[in-house]
């Protein structure tokens, strides 16, 4: 671990990036406890562009632009993490399990993970949805069960690796269980790569939110940058800032987590900044 | 005649490298370790020793004959009784960075080991790492494998097989990922440990000068069978089998002060 | 010397990475002849695996800084060379070859492709085909190992394949760094027996880096011994392993024979192989070194001439001042 700060901390995108998705999550924390002012509140002040009073604009309820994307903090947060999480669970044991045991349960964990990977995710989600309603557990279902295939490679290559080390066999001469070593030994080892592209998902999720709320598939009480750009599009020539602020927060928070990722990955990995 | 510590009865394994390819990793092999016995099992890669080595600890299953230790057979035990008789014999690896894991300190490594025999306790893994030459031993308990150098981690590898108390140790090439200096050093340690506690070692070597060094007696494998085995004196002196010869050529070849023409 | 091919004076190298700096090589000197059969011999941390690297400014660009002295090849000046100007230099006058074959094979493409896009490279004029027929000759490859894929190949063919490969460029001199390591014993004599004779027949200069002393021993006319970066002892092989002078080669020495003392134990070095990221002003080996005397913890001693001259330097304050008579070797046992 003495290892990885250094590593780490040396990649200035990486630390650029944790650093605005701290920034993120403190103001998501803030709104929660300091209510402010109420984002849907419809005032007269239509369509303005951005100003003093209003400094991300209005939108054609007169809503404020920048009270929308700092609340819509929160679902993109929220579906991010939620899916990653999930998605790594379910990758994490089903790699785990299919790298250690090998055989026939390795055999049937792979081809199950073709086939959540053959799917386009964008259909599968639009489908979903269409089938049992809008709403957040849904979306972070169907990213999860998207997501997890990536996840249980990496996780079953590095099992792979890790069973044939000499340590698991000294502990096996110890008399330990196979399933004590499968949990104790190796997939605490294995865990790094995982973890990394786990990280990636949350941009994922994030892109696959905003895209069923941009088709308007989402839920419309809640406030997200994907339903904020899709009743922007309309206004695309006349009030540019409807659609390019919630856009750039996307594409800035994806990029985010993805840079976080790859600096993980790095920093996990030992054989990155060798000498000799 | 009591019975060997070791037993490996007409043991063969055979692996699938592909739908068509086999691979006769070891072919009818007999060899027994009597308690406090040095057996050297020289070969080159390929000759099967190390699968040897694994099925000696109990790792690996021969598809036909028996390991007896103790006079039991692995194959006839069940879950818990195959787990507690793996503890009687230890494992020394060649590469000690791979053979600890990276994620657990000294005293994680070794309380593991003691608590084998209930004796999970610090000054027991002081007591252990200072009889390998880690001193002061409270010092390292805090480290992991990375903050130790090559010849620490080959101690600590050593500690930790000693810690079981086990009959036998099945020492996989140990000298051969450390360097010519402190090569010396282990040697020397498990020296000791032999003259100390009577341990059976199986030592697993190409080189065969390590051999006449340490061990009782020699076994010579080759393309997965044994060619020739005897007291050390005896094969070394007077080999019988021309790949011995062969063997014992080539490293004489490279002893200084053997290097004739270039002189 | 002017027909040195190779000739490093004085070289410090060091490594800086993450905020630390390692110093893997310091005041190197080291220089190789037309048909000569040199040997480096040392071990982790020794910084010979750096002395090859650096002979062909394959050293890691922007971690690798020369902070001192110079390297010539063939008499011209290459310390601080460009990386167009290096690509001239590969080859020919140097080729090297490394310990894993496997690493540096295309494992896509047949052997004999390989050998014969190193004959169109550096020997465009030449029909490949004859020339890579001579080369497998060489090096005593069948045809049908030529025709076949790196992985279906032993590790001693694929060293062969490697060595045809390096020798298409007509070198001047061949750096092998551990050729023979990740080989069986009995190829390793097969391999060292092709090195010479390819030596031999092309006239060429061979350096040859091992921590395998028997094997440098037997190969090479002469030889330098490197600790923690520095070259400690040098000479003709005859004289610095038949009376070494410095206390590393000389445990060195004991410890690849397997020599015990008198009450059975194995001659060893005691303590642990250097850090090189905290070297001292010193003599590196002072640690460990059974004869240290306080000069050498206060500065690295010049090279001075053994008793016997013949070109035998060492690098040892004790040696200096001869205030200690070394053992003569009735203390050792040999098995």
């Amino acid at each position: 671990m003495r290892r990885f700060w250094p590593r780490f901390a040396s990649q200035r995108a990486g630390l650029a990036a944790a650093g605005y998705v701290i920034v993120l999550t403190l103001v998501m924390l803030a709104l929660e406890v300091i209510p402010g002012s109420d984002p849907r509140a419809i005032t007269s002040e239509v369509m303005l562009p951005p100003s003093a009073a209003h400094l991300l604009g209005t939108d054609e309820l007169g809503r404020d632009v920048l009270l929308g994307i700092l609340h819509g903090i929160r679902v993109s947060l929220t579906v991010g993490f939620a899916a990653a999480l999930g998605a790594t669970l379910i990758g994490v044991f089903i790699g785990a399990v299919a790298g250690f045991y090998g055989g026939i349960l390795d055999l049937a964990c792979m081809r199950l993970s073709e086939l959540f990977q053959v799917v386009p995710s964008f259909i599968l989600a639009a489908v979903i949805v269409a089938l049992s309603g809008p709403g957040l557990p849904q979306v972070v279902a169907v990213i999860s069960l998207l997501g997890w295939p990536q996840v249980a490679r990496l996780m079953r290559a590095e099992v792979m690796r890790i069973k044939h080390l000499e340590f698991v066999d000294a502990v096996r001469c110890l008399g330990a269980r196979e399933t004590r070593i499968l949990m104790g030994e190796i997939v605490p080892n294995a865990l790094a790569p995982a973890l990394a592209a786990g990280t990636l998902i949350v941009g994922h999720a994030i892109l696959l939110e905003a895209g069923l709320s941009f088709f308007g598939l989402s839920s419309a009480d809640i406030i997200s940058w994907g339903r904020m750009l899709n009743s922007g599009q309309r206004f695309l020539f006349n009030a540019w800032w409807l659609s390019v602020f919630p856009g750039s927060a996307i594409f800035l928070t994806v990029l985010a987590f993805n840079l976080l990722g790859d600096a993980l990955g790095s920093a996990l990995n030992p054989r990155a900044a060798g000498i000799k | 005649m009591t019975a060997p510590l070791l037993d490996i009865r007409d043991v063969s394994k055979t692996f699938r490298r592909s739908r068509t390819e086999l691979v006769h990793a070891i072919r009818s092999v007999n060899l027994a370790v009597a308690a406090g016995e040095t057996i050297a099992l020289v070969g080159e890669s390929g000759s099967g020793k190390s699968t040897l080595g694994r099925i000696a600890l109990g790792l690996l299953n021969p598809d036909r004959g028996s390991v007896l230790v103790e006079g039991r057979s692995f194959s006839a035990l069940g879950g818990p009784e195959l787990r507690r008789l793996r503890t009687t014999m230890q494992p020394i690896f060649q590469d000690a960075s791979a053979a600890l894991n990276p994620r657990r300190s000294t005293r994680q490594h070794l309380l593991q080991a003691l608590a084998v025999r209930n004796a999970a306790i610090e000054p027991e893994a002081i007591a252990l790492l200072e009889s390998v030459g880690l001193r002061p031993g409270a010092d390292y308990l805090e480290r992991f494998p990375h903050e130790l150098s090559g010849g620490q981690r080959q101690r600590l590898t050593i500690a930790r097989a000693l810690a079981p108390q086990p009959r036998l140790i099945v020492a996989d090439e140990p000298l051969s990922g450390a360097d010519v200096s402190i090569r010396g050093q282990i040697l020397n340690l498990l020296l000791e440990i032999k003259r100390a506690h009577r341990i059976a070692y199986l030592f697993i070597t190409h080189d065969i000068s390590v051999a006449r060094a340490f061990s009782d007696r020699v076994a010579v494998m080759m393309q997965g069978e044994i060619v020739e085995a005897g007291p050390t004196e005896r094969v070394l002196e007077e080999p019988e089998h021309a790949y011995t010869r062969r063997l014992l050529a080539v490293s004489a070849g490279f002893r200084l002060g053997g290097s004739k023409e270039l002189v | 010397m002017s027909s040195a091919i190779l000739d490093m004076s004085d070289l410090t190298l060091s490594y800086t990475t993450l905020g630390r700096k390692l110093r893997a090589l310091q005041g190197v000197s080291l220089s190789v002849g037309e048909g000569e059969a040199v040997g480096l011999v040392g071990e982790s941390g020794s910084g010979k695996s750096t002395v090859a690297r650096a002979a062909l400014g394959l050293t890691p660009a922007g971690i690798a800084h020369i902070e001192a002295g110079c390297i010539r090849i063939n008499g011209r000046d290459v310390t601080h060379l460009s990386e167009d100007a290096w690509a001239t230099l590969r080859g020919h006058p140097i080729a090297i070859v490394f310990q894993d074959p496997l690493s540096f094979l295309n494992p896509v493409m047949r052997v004999s492709r390989q050998i014969a896009e190193s004959v169109e490279r550096h020997t465009p004029e030449l029909a490949v085909a004859p020339r890579v027929r001579e080369l497998l000759e060489r090096v005593k490859l069948s045809a049908s190992c030529a025709a076949s894929y790196p992985h279906e190949l032993s590790g001693g063919m694929r060293q062969r394949v490697l060595l045809a490969m390096a020798i298409a460029c007509r070198p001047k001199l061949l750096i092998a760094d551990e050729p023979t390591t990740a080989l069986d014993v009995t190829t390793q004599a097969e391999i060292l027996a092709l090195l010479e004779e390819l030596r031999v027949g092309l006239n060429m200069a061979l350096l040859l880096i091992s921590h395998d002393l028997g094997l440098v021993a037997s190969a090479c006319e002469r030889i330098y011994v490197m600790y923690a970066g520095r070259t400690i002892e040098w000479g003709p092989t005859a004289r610095v392993f038949g009376a070494p002078a410095h206390p590393y080669s000389e445990g060195l020495l004991h410890a690849a024979q397997t020599d015990r003392d008198r009450d059975g134990r194995f001659i060893t070095i005691g303590g642990d192989p250097p850090d090189l990221t905290r070297i001292g002003a010193g003599c590196a080996f002072a640690p460990r070194c059974g004869y240290a005397m306080a000069a050498c913890t206060e500065a690295m001693p010049e090279p001075i001439a053994s008793a016997e001259s013949s070109g035998h330097m060492v690098r040892c304050w004790r040696y200096a001042q001869r205030s200690l008579v070394m053992p003569a070797g009735g203390r050792v046992e040999r098995p």
